[in-house]
Order: C-alpha cells, then sequence, then structure tokens
C-alpha cells in the first residue's frame, strides 16, 4: 500500500511498486490531463509536481511518492498566470504535450520568477512539442512572468489561492 | 479514377451548392442543413429536418437564446478547424460569435465522406459554409420582418438581431416565436450571392480572435482518444511481427508472464482486412501489467521476406529505376525534351536523396474496440473516416453500417492518423476476447507501426543550348506511394497511358515555371513499398520533391550565371498552363512571383557574416489545384571546421487568398516552417532489418526548443479564393537551406536531413 497526496486529497493505491506513476494517476485516480508520450523521460508529457519538483511520472516508480505530495495539471484549476497565458498567447495546437510544457514551465517561474530568453530555452527544450508551437510556448512563459511581478502583492492573503 | 476524378471530388465538395438548402424550426430550435442530393420533393424544408431525412456535410442549429452549434466533421488536430468553419458560418449568418459553439461529430452517414487531410478544410467549406451562412441570415431576415411587422428590405442582420430602423428582434426571439419553414433550392442558393473577400467582418486579415478548442487544452480537460475508458474494458498491447508484411507466428509461450497479477492471456490476431499479419496481442487488467506482459510472451514467427532489408536497399533500387527510363509513368510531358537534350550543347545532372523520416506524432497510437447494441463502437481520433471505416468493417465482417467511429481531440495527426490502421488490431483483439478492449501501442510500438514518410530519389538533368541558355528539365522521381498503399482507388493515370501515379507523391513536380521542354517521371520504389507501409506526412510528396527541384533550379541559375532569385522570377511568367485558373489558382505563376519580389525587398539588406549565405526557394503546396503561394527565404551560417550548419533566420511570404482565422494560420506557419527545419536538419530514421532504426526519442531527435531560428512571416492581403496552410510551409525550407548552404560555403548538399558530416565531407572533396 502506498499512501501520498494527490492535488491535495490523501490518495492510497494497491499498484504494484514500480508501477509509473502515469498510470496510478491516469487510470486508478482518472486524472486524464497528465499524457502518456514516450514513455522513456524524453518528451515531458506525463510532467507532474512530486513536492514541487517537476517529474516524468512515466519513468518514476509510485513507490517514490509514499507520503509525498503530487500535484498535476488539474491542481492549477484554470488559476495558474501561466494558464491564463497560454489562452492569451494561443500556444496549444494539438494540446497533447501541453499539460505538460505548463508543469514544467511552472517550476521554472517557482525558481526564476523572471527568466531570460535563454533560460526559458534551457528549462524547456527538455519538452517535445510535435506540433512545434516553441515561439508561442516561450512567449507565454514571458507574458506569464512579467505578470507574475506585476500582480505580486506581499501582503495578500492565501484567499483565493488553491491551497 | 483520373486526376480530374480528384479534382472533381474536391470541386463537388466546393460545390455544394448543387443541393438544396433547409431551414426549419424543429423543436423551438432552427435547423438548418443541406438537403440529401435526392430529397422526396413531398416533404417540407421542416419535416425532411424533423424525420432527418438530410445528408449534409453542414448542419447547425440555433435555439431560443440565439445560441448557435455548429457540427464539424472535420478532425480537430492542432489547426483549430471547427474555430475556423464556424467563423465563416457566422460572418455571413451575423450571428453573435460569442453565442457559437461547435461540436465535433461521429461517423453517422449523415455527415457524408469523412477526410481531414491535404491542408484541404478550409479550402472545402468556405463557399458551403459562406452560403448556408447567407441563406439562414435571408430566411432570418423574412421571419424577422414579419414579427416587426415591416418589409425584409427594411432591415438588415446584424450581431444576431434582425434590425430595422430603432425596431429590433432578437435571432433567439424569432427562433421561439418564429415558424421558418424554407427550403432553398440549388439554383436559389447559387444565385445567393456570399460576401466578396473585402466585406467580411469576421474573418481576414486584421481579424483577431481566440480558437474555441484552446482553453481545454490548458487544463488537461479535452478529451483525446488516449483518455477514453468503457465500462469492464480489457487494457492490451500489441506484439509486433519482425516485418511489417509476411509474418506469421508459428508459437507463443507465455509461461513467464502467467504470475502477473492482472495477466489475462493473448490473441494470436487473424485479420480478414489483410491490414495486419502475424499478430499478437496481450491482455491484462491494466495497463502496467500489460507493458510488462509482453516483454514475458515469447513469440516465435516465420519472418515475412523483407526482415534483411536495409535503407541502403531502398535508395540502391531508387537510383537503379530513376535511371531506367522504362521505369515509372509520365506526370509532366511538356515540349520535347529528347529534342531538346539531342540539341544540348551541354547538360548537367545531380541526384537528390531523402531519408525515411517518422510521424513521431505525440500520443501514441491508441483504440477502444467495443461490440454494443449490434454494432463495433471504435473510440479514436482519425483523419479519414471514409477510407478507415470500409476497412474495420471488413476485419470485423460486418457491413460498414455496423460500425461506429466516435470522434476525439487527436494528439497530433501530420498524416499518421488519415488511414487508422491501428483500430483493427484493437478490434480483433476485442473479438477475439468478446469483451471491450482498449489497444494502447507503447511508444517502439507505435513507430514501428509507422507509415513513415518513404525515403526518396530524384534524378534531375538539365539541357543548355550552345549559347549556355537552359532549354529543358528531365525530372524523375522515385518512392514508396502512400496512395497505392492505403488507398490505391485515388490514383489517376498518367500523362502518357503507362500507369498510375500517387498524386502525393508527384504534386510538385508539375511546378509554376515556364519551362519550353519539361518531363516528370514518377516511378514507385518496390523494395520500399514492400518493406513497410509508406505514409502521407505532412505536406507529403512536395517535402521531398521540392527538395531537389528547388535546390536543381539553384543549380541551374549557377550553370547560367544568374542570380537564382531573378533566374526564378524569369521563369515565373504567367503564361500558358501557368496563367492559373479561377477561383483556386487564379493569377497563377504571377501570384508565386509576387511573393518572390516582396520576399527580394524584404531581404536585400540582410548583413551576412563569414561563411553565412541566404538562400530561396518558391513553393505552390499542396496541388496545383489549391496551391499556397510561397516565397521562403534562409539565412544559415556553416562552420567550416565542424560543417555545423546553424539556421539563423527564416523569412516566408504566403499568398494565399483570404486568411480565414489570422492566427491560426500564422501558428500552423510557424509549425510547418519549424516540421521543415527538423526534416532539412534533423529528422531520419533509416531502415534496418525490415524496420525503422529508431524507435523513441532518445534516438529520433526532432527539433527542440533550442534550435528554433528567428522567423517572420508575412501574408500578403488578399481577397482571392481561401487555400490550405496547414502543410505548405514545409516545403520551401529545406531547399532555402541547402541553397543558403551553396551560398555560404561553395557546398552543394543532396541529402536530407543535412548534417554537418556531409559538409564537411563536401568540403574535403
Amino acid at each position: 500500500m502506498i499512501e501520498f497526496t494527490l492535488n491535495g486529497k490523501t490518495v492510497r493505491t494497491d499498484a504494484a511498486q514500480d508501477t509509473p506513476l502515469v498510470w496510478v494517476i491516469r487510470d486508478e485516480f482518472g486524472l486524464k490531463g497528465t499524457k502518456f508520450g514516450c514513455g522513456v523521460a524524453m518528451c515531458g508529457a506525463c510532467t507532474v509536481h512530486v513536492e514541487g519538483n517537476a517529474v516524468r511520472s512515466c519513468s518514476y516508480p509510485v513507490s517514490l511518492v509514499n507520503g509525498k505530495a503530487v500535484n498535476t495539471i488539474e491542481s492549477f484549476n484554470n488559476a495558474h498566470p501561466l494558464q491564463k497565458a497560454w489562452v492569451e498567447e494561443q500556444v496549444p495546437q494539438c494540446g497533447y504535450c501541453q499539460s505538460g510544457q505548463i508543469m514544467q514551465a511552472a517550476t521554472l517561474l517557482d525558481r526564476n520568477p523572471n527568466p531570460s530568453d535563454q533560460d526559458i530555452v534551457n528549462h524547456m527544450s527538455t519538452n517535445y512539442c510535435r506540433c512545434m508551437a516553441y515561439v508561442r510556448i516561450k512567449k507565454a512563459i514571458k507574458r506569464a512572468s512579467t505578470n507574475t511581478v506585476e500582480i505580486f502583492d506581499p501582503n495578500a492573503t492565501s484567499e483565493g489561492e488553491n491551497a | 479514377m483520373s486526376m480530374k476524378t480528384l479534382g472533381k471530388a474536391k470541386k463537388d465538395n466546393i460545390n455544394l451548392s448543387r443541393r438544396s438548402f433547409m431551414v426549419g424550426t424543429v423543436n423551438t430550435t432552427l435547423l438548418m442543413a443541406f438537403g440529401a442530393s435526392a430529397i422526396p420533393s413531398a416533404l417540407s424544408a421542416k419535416e425532411a429536418l424533423s424525420s432527418k431525412t438530410f445528408s449534409p456535410n453542414v448542419w447547425f442549429e440555433m435555439d431560443t437564446k440565439g445560441n448557435v452549434v455548429v457540427n464539424i466533421a472535420k478532425a480537430e488536430m492542432g489547426q483549430h478547424v471547427g474555430t475556423a468553419i464556424a467563423r465563416i458560418l457566422a460572418d455571413e449568418l451575423e450571428c453573435d460569435w460569442d453565442n457559437v459553439s461547435i461540436v465535433h461529430v461521429d461517423t453517422d452517414p449523415k455527415w457524408g465522406y469523412m477526410v481531414t487531410g491535404g491542408s484541404w478544410s478550409i479550402f472545402q467549406t468556405y463557399k458551403p459554409m459562406s452560403q448556408a451562412g447567407a441563406a439562414g441570415r435571408q430566411v432570418l431576415i423574412d421571419a424577422g420582418a414579419a414579427l416587426l411587422g415591416v418589409s425584409a428590405s427594411s432591415c438588415k442582420a446584424e450581431n444576431g438581431y434582425i434590425v430595422s430602423g430603432n425596431n429590433k428582434v432578437s435571432y433567439g426571439d424569432i427562433v421561439a416565436k418564429g415558424n421558418v419553414d424554407k427550403t432553398y433550392s440549388a439554383d436559389e442558393l447559387g444565385a445567393l450571392a456570399i460576401k466578396p473577400g473585402n466585406k467580411r467582418h469576421l474573418i481576414g486579415m486584421g481579424n483577431d480572435y481566440k480558437a474555441l478548442d484552446i482553453p481545454p487544452k490548458t487544463n488537461g480537460s479535452a478529451v483525446y482518444g488516449i483518455d477514453v475508458e468503457v465500462d469492464n474494458m480489457l487494457y492490451a498491447r500489441p506484439i509486433l511481427p519482425p516485418t511489417r508484411y509476411g509474418s506469421a507466428v508459428t508459437n507463443v509461450d507465455d509461461s513467464q508472464a502467467k504470475s502477473l497479477p492482472g495477466y489475462k492471456g493473448f490473441k494470436v490476431l487473424s485479420d480478414p482486412s489483410g491490414t495486419i499479419e502475424g499478430w499478437v496481442a496481450v491482455l491484462a487488467s491494466d495497463y502496467p501489467t500489460a507493458i510488462k506482459a509482453v516483454d514475458k510472451v515469447k513469440v516465435t514467427y516465420n519472418a515475412g521476406k523483407t526482415v534483411n532489408v536495409s535503407e541502403a536497399d531502398i535508395q540502391k533500387e531508387g537510383e537503379r529505376i530513376c535511371r531506367d527510363r522504362n521505369e515509372g509513368t509520365l506526370f509532366v510531358d511538356e515540349g520535347n525534351i529528347d529534342e531538346a537534350q539531342n540539341r544540348a550543347a551541354r547538360t548537367i545532372e545531380a541526384m537528390y536523396t531523402t531519408a525515411t523520416a517518422s510521424h513521431f506524432q505525440l500520443e501514441p497510437l491508441n483504440a477502444i474496440a467495443e461490440f454494443k447494441d449490434g454494432k463495433w463502437h471504435i473510440h479514436t481520433g482519425n483523419q479519414w473516416q471514409g477510407l478507415t471505416l470500409p476497412a474495420v468493417a471488413k476485419a470485423a465482417e460486418v457491413p460498414d453500417s455496423d460500425v461506429v467511429i466516435h470522434q476525439y481531440y487527436l494528439g497530433g495527426g501530420f498524416g499518421r492518423r488519415l488511414f487508422g490502421d491501428w483500430i483493427i488490431p484493437a478490434l480483433l483483439t476485442a473479438k477475439a476476447a468478446g469483451q471491450p478492449v482498449k489497444m494502447l501501442f507503447m511508444r517502439p510500438d507505435d513507430t514501428m507501426f509507422d507509415q513513415p514518410r518513404s525515403a526518396s530519389t530524384s534524378l534531375l538533368n538539365a539541357s543548355f543550348d550552345d549559347s549556355g541558355k537552359f532549354t529543358g528539365m528531365e525530372h524523375a522521381l522515385a518512392a514508396g506511394w502512400p496512395t497505392l498503399a492505403m488507398a490505391p482507388g485515388f490514383m489517376p493515370d498518367g500523362v502518357d497511358g503507362k500507369g498510375k501515379v500517387d498524386p502525393f507523391s508527384a504534386s510538385g513536380a508539375d511546378h509554376w515555371y515556364t519551362m519550353e521542354n519539361h518531363r516528370a517521371r514518377v516511378i514507385n520504389n518496390k523494395v520500399a513499398q514492400d518493406t513497410f507501409t509508406p505514409g502521407w506526412l505532412r505536406s507529403v510528396g512536395q517535402g521531398w520533391i521540392v527538395w531537389g527541384l528547388e535546390s536543381f533550379i539553384d543549380e541551374i541559375a549557377h550553370e547560367t550565371k544568374q542570380s537564382p532569385v531573378d533566374f526564378r522570377l524569369a521563369m515565373l511568367d504567367g503564361k500558358g498552363k501557368q496563367a492559373g485558373q479561377a477561383p483556386e489558382s487564379v493569377g497563377g505563376a504571377k501570384r508565386l512571383a509576387n511573393t518572390l519580389e516582396l520576399l527580394k525587398k524584404k531581404t536585400a539588406n540582410v548583413k551576412l557574416g563569414d561563411s553565412e549565405g541566404i538562400g530561396y526557394s518558391v513553393t505552390a503546396g499542396q496541388e496545383r489545384t489549391m496551391p499556397a503561394w510561397l516565397a521562403t527565404a534562409a539565412h544559415v551560417h556553416v562552420d567550416k571546421r565542424s560543417g555545423k550548419i546553424t539556421l539563423k533566420k527564416l523569412w516566408v511570404v504566403a499568398d494565399a487568398g483570404i486568411v480565414v482565422h489570422p492566427d491560426g494560420a500564422m501558428a500552423q506557419m510557424e509549425g510547418s516552417l519549424l516540421w521543415g527545419t527538423s526534416l532539412a536538419l534533423f529528422e531520419h530514421n533509416e531502415i534496418k532489418d525490415g524496420y525503422v532504426a529508431k524507435k523513441n526519442l532518445h534516438t529520433y531527435l526532432p527539433l527542440r526548443m533550442n534550435d528554433v531560428p528567428e522567423m517572420d512571416i508575412e501574408f500578403v492581403e488578399s481577397d482571392e479564393f481561401p487555400v490550405g496552410l496547414g502543410e505548405p510551409g514545409v516545403i520551401g525550407v529545406a531547399p532555402a537551406v541547402g541553397n543558403a548552404i551553396f551560398d555560404a560555403v561553395g557546398v552543394r548538399l543532396r541529402h536530407l536531413p543535412m548534417l554537418a558530416s556531409h559538409v564537411s565531407d563536401a568540403m574535403k572533396a
């Protein structure tokens, strides 16, 4: 039995220890926003957060999340600045990689709220987009980073946050 | 079916106006649809609509709040096609865009023949959608005028209202109160003028609007085929045979798998449609178990005869058949090339080749097959249901009417999801298991079962008279042919009547240059054809054909000591067959020349550093019957020591007629230019031992964000008929880059992708 929090809720699974996390998230808990792409951690479509770090859930055994916090695209609830920026910049084409792109980008902004173009390229070249919407992914991250600074309020309460 | 027939099939689609159009209130909803080709004349529009006696490709409805739902019979795979189609309609209907939504439909026969490919969607739907909107608007004006008690001529339609002076009535109220029952005959519909391009207010350049499918693609809620589940289903993973064709299973030993909890056995698949041979499917109660089980189930085979075929075998055959003038079929034969060659003072020859390339659409192939209430229900994302459904029915041994394909978002199409061959093993497994099955391909399975872009060979020859003037070109081109493999009924005859031609392995050779003597001979490479299923890959034949053509045009220009740009402009004179035809290619080669003139001006002051060059190409994908006029330029740097090629910038000037969805068109152009770059510089998947050698993304390396060049994309303002833009951007990149490399360091590269080693080898030679 493995227990972890998934988008803030405690969940338990009987899946085999070596089961890739992606299948537990998708097929056992029904959160289909996380996608399966290559199965070898090379495309990033399956990117989720474990304790705030971006991991490739296709190659991450479920046993490693025991007692930890896992967050998927669904945890953002349309409230993340990146999601708004993704719509503003009309980023997705087929859209299949975009959950993973947004999860990957979110960890960049968490650590580096004002990334340079090169920072973005370095952080995002791990993620594959077959429609090659790269120009817009980059623009949207720039837009979200700018907005993050503009709306930052150190005295804000946690109201409205996705706690 | 002749070439004309393919053209006619497209024209018939454009001219849905030959059908009647019905508008009627049914249960407080206003339905609008094209009629079946033969509607019983006794039925009124209301009766026909309420009894669903219609066979439309276009069907939309409006409720009492004025909400409009547009049914979309096209696959959504990143092109935002439903948004663009709905926008064309809304522009004529004059409804409120904020009240418009779209629904992607299943394969009910009422939608007509379903295919999404060839960059045809906008081209095909522009006129019928415009006419449907115009007819609906006229009906609403008439009904609104009656409600307002004024004459229809005093009314106009405006953003969801019928307005007469200071009085107005909303579309929703008309639907609620009106009793509409109107049929437009084909002639009446044809007489309804559709707005010219310059009167459009919802489409065309300057119309900035957002795609309806994008929000669900930013929060994980968009449903792709892989996300679907049905009750009581088992998971399956296929085990692929040692060759694409002709292998047979001799034994299966699953003793090692039996201890896996959740393992549900295996099925050896027997396919009445002949699509797959020698397949085994492993079943499990969950997918991770199916993944593991495949590694533990040992299958032995009698391998098919292509088990040792390599890329070199395919290229060797390609060169042989290009050099043998008895092979293949003539696709173009203008003037007298034999005479031009006999009289030539000089000739030059060059052979251009491209490597096998994979689709690598990011959502791996998958399908659910469920037999329910006497029908097979298939859940998957598919581009060409009209081609796929009969093959699926054949595999299931049921009539076509007993198969329904339910459509979902496609996690990338790019041509791989045209013919839905992956549905067949899913269905056969479900049939054998007696239970619904979700078959999902792991990535290496998907890559092995890809329909790759075939390796190709092009042999080009140019003749010059004793004054040095270019007098004629002979072009032989060979590859595996996707249309021969998957849709042979769509192959027209060659111009010499010697055989059939795959238009998707030929278009592009029939270019828009005026050449006195020009012959293009197309040949199927049977070694490729026998080894794998050649695929339609974004930009199809144009992607490799025009690479050779536009590189060789540069070679001819240099041979005649002319600027490659001016040499092209001189041959784009729009004379004779190059004048084009209304509406789709009106203006002909002159429009292509115009894009190149604009590009020439744009790039006149580009500063080139040491070992840098600029190269050009002109292209008119996807066919002469639907040309998007594009001029492309590439600025490259070549490291002379390592051979490393850096693409610094791409420019495109595009004339595609009215640009229906400018931001969507821009996105397609950005993506297709990067696809072109990826195929020019990165992607190759050579055949080894009967299959593509690279099975996953740790060895197959398409372009990523760190490889993206600067891009400058300009659309020409135009009111002409809109043409497709999903693919044409791919075509011109490789030749522009190759021509730029020659400009930079004087080396002519003749194989795709162009790698650093090719440069350094050529520099040494």
